[in-house]
């Protein structure tokens, strides 16, 4: 394992993605899932005024702060969860169909995302 | 007067067996017994064949290292009596490989702790007419958590990741990388960074954080490999901007 | 001309026992990892849901009152609580190792690990704050 391989300059970049997605998501999705998943459904509290939250959604730095979260949030989860499939079920043998499925679904999920706020 | 206690300890010998089993002893538990003393005591009054590592009996040369009722212990500074009234099952270090009874292969972890260079790497050495390197406290305080580590390796048993993929360099070999990269008088942090950046150097952890649990010396290597997972990080993105820049060596600051 | 013998050194045979598929259920500390792990899957569904919700918002209002049903629906409304659940688990846990993560310096003295715990859950109730205060005003 010394110096067997040369340094592979991409684990930086998805540890970073993964780090920065974890606190944006820590951030800022409790208080969100509370309100759209459980107060306003539940009648906890009154949903928001129809017209206050289109106007909040459309507004250009919503969709920008919504489509960085996504995609950090994407990237958070492909890093921690091929992890959870290396470590929990031992399938490191699969490692490429892992890092396609995780990496993959990330990129593809950000490109939905990107899609979508940007033709709201 | 004092209690017995039953010790389950594990024996393989791999002369007449393929597999290890368990034998049962009883032995004393005065309150101020320790793991170790069980063990001794099996070996000179009950069971002379018993084979295990131990050296100084107070918990500064890692030799003891074992698990007891399934968690990573220093054998010497673990109580008997705490496990009353038994029984206490002693098992050789988990993840790595048995040799015989309570005695485990450490030289995977040898190989590891050579390959980050624990030593003070410098371009060229003052010469000793011109005396010490002088340190002040707050530069001791930088890295002297990470000093403490006496190599024990219960923090290796206690890492998932190491017992899933021996290849992992593992939570001490990193500790102590950091030892000497936050060390003033050092400079070899960029050649550490090498091994350490591989995949199964520090990307390979993922902060389980039972390393730090069990570490009978407080080094944190957990805290250890994430904060060096910033500076690589801090490091891997300066190269972009200033390609000369980094040594894998300062840490984020408010004030470099 | 008998040929000379080869000699192996004697190297006893090491036991090394394989680590179980269930290993993380062996101990309470490890059960909690690989929970925080799984919690990224809901870190993700609600990626899903938010976007879900911002083009139904986007789409008028009888669309909002849509999306507002399926929310209460009972099988969308588990997930979510369940969600909730998880989502929360992965901000205290992420919070809660932040300051061995991260040690800064101001000059050369260190930052105590408080104030980094602080300065995070700080910004977790002050970004909480600014999200009630936006949907709810």
């Amino acid at each position: 394992m010394i110096a067997r391989k040369r340094e592979r300059p991409i684990e930086p970049l998805l540890w970073m993605l993964f780090s920065a997605g974890g606190m944006a998501s820590a951030l800022l999705f409790p208080a969100l899932v509370f309100l759209f998943g459980l107060a306003f459904p539940l009648g906890w509290l009154p949903p928001t005024h129809y017209e206050h939250l289109r106007a909040l959604v459309l507004h250009p730095l919503t969709r920008l702060v919504l489509f960085g979260v996504c995609m950090l949030s994407l990237f958070h989860w492909a890093h921690r969860f091929k992890y959870t499939l290396y470590d929990g079920l031992q399938v490191q043998h699969l490692n490429e169909l892992i890092n396609a499925f995780c990496y993959g679904g990330a990129i593809v999920g950000t490109m939905v995302a990107g899609y979508v706020l940007a033709t709201l | 007067m004092a209690e017995r206690i039953t010790m389950q300890v594990s024996r393989y010998r791999p002369e007449i067996e393929s597999d290890a089993q368990f034998q049962e002893y009883e032995v004393p538990c005065p309150k101020d017994w320790v793991v170790l003393d069980g063990l001794n005591y099996v070996k000179d009054q009950l069971d002379g064949t018993l084979s295990y590592r131990w050296s100084c009996r107070m918990g500064v040369c890692g030799s003891c290292g074992m698990m007891v009722n399934g968690e990573p212990k220093l054998t010497c500074a673990t109580f008997l009596a705490d496990y009353a009234p038994g029984p206490v099952k002693v098992e050789p270090l988990r993840n790595f490989p048995v040799v015989r009874d309570l005695i485990v292969e450490i030289g995977d972890f040898m190989r590891k702790l050579v390959a980050v260079k624990p030593w003070i790497v410098r371009k060229e050495e003052k010469p000793v007419s011109q005396g010490e390197y002088l340190q002040t406290p707050d530069e001791l305080d930088e890295y002297k958590q990470y000093s403490m580590c006496i190599n024990c390796m219960l923090c290796y048993s206690a890492c998932p990741i190491y017992g899933l993929d021996p290849n992992f360099i593992g939570p001490a070999a990193i500790a102590l990388a950091q030892r000497y990269n936050l060390d003033s008088r050092d400079e070899g942090a960029a050649e550490r960074l090498e091994v350490l950046s591989q995949h199964e150097g520090i990307w390979g952890c993922t902060f389980v954080g039972e390393c730090t649990e069990v570490c009978p010396k407080h080094v944190d290597p957990a805290g250890a490999i994430q904060r060096y997972k910033l500076t690589a990080t801090m490091d891997w993105a300066k190269s972009f901007i200033l390609p000369k820049a980094g040594s894998g060596k300062r840490e984020a600051g408010s004030d470099a | 001309m008998t040929h000379q013998p080869i000699y192996r050194d004697y190297h006893p045979r090491w036991l090394r026992p394989r680590m179980s598929t269930y290993w993380w259920l062996g101990k309470w500390p490890y059960v909690k990892f690989i929970l925080r792990e799984l919690s990224s899957i809901f870190v993700a569904w609600f990626v899903v849901y938010l976007l879900v919700m911002v083009y139904m918002v986007s789409r008028g209002e009888s669309s909002y009152r849509d999306f507002l049903n399926l929310s209460a629906n009972p099988v969308m409304l588990t997930v979510n609580v369940i969600a909730f659940f998880f989502i929360t688990f992965h901000a205290l846990t992420w919070f809660a190792v932040a300051p061995q993560a991260i040690v800064a310096h101001i000059g050369k003295k260190k930052v105590p690990a408080i104030l980094i715990a602080a300065a995070h859950y700080g910004a977790w109730v002050v970004v909480s704050a600014l999200i009630f205060w936006l949907l709810l005003r």
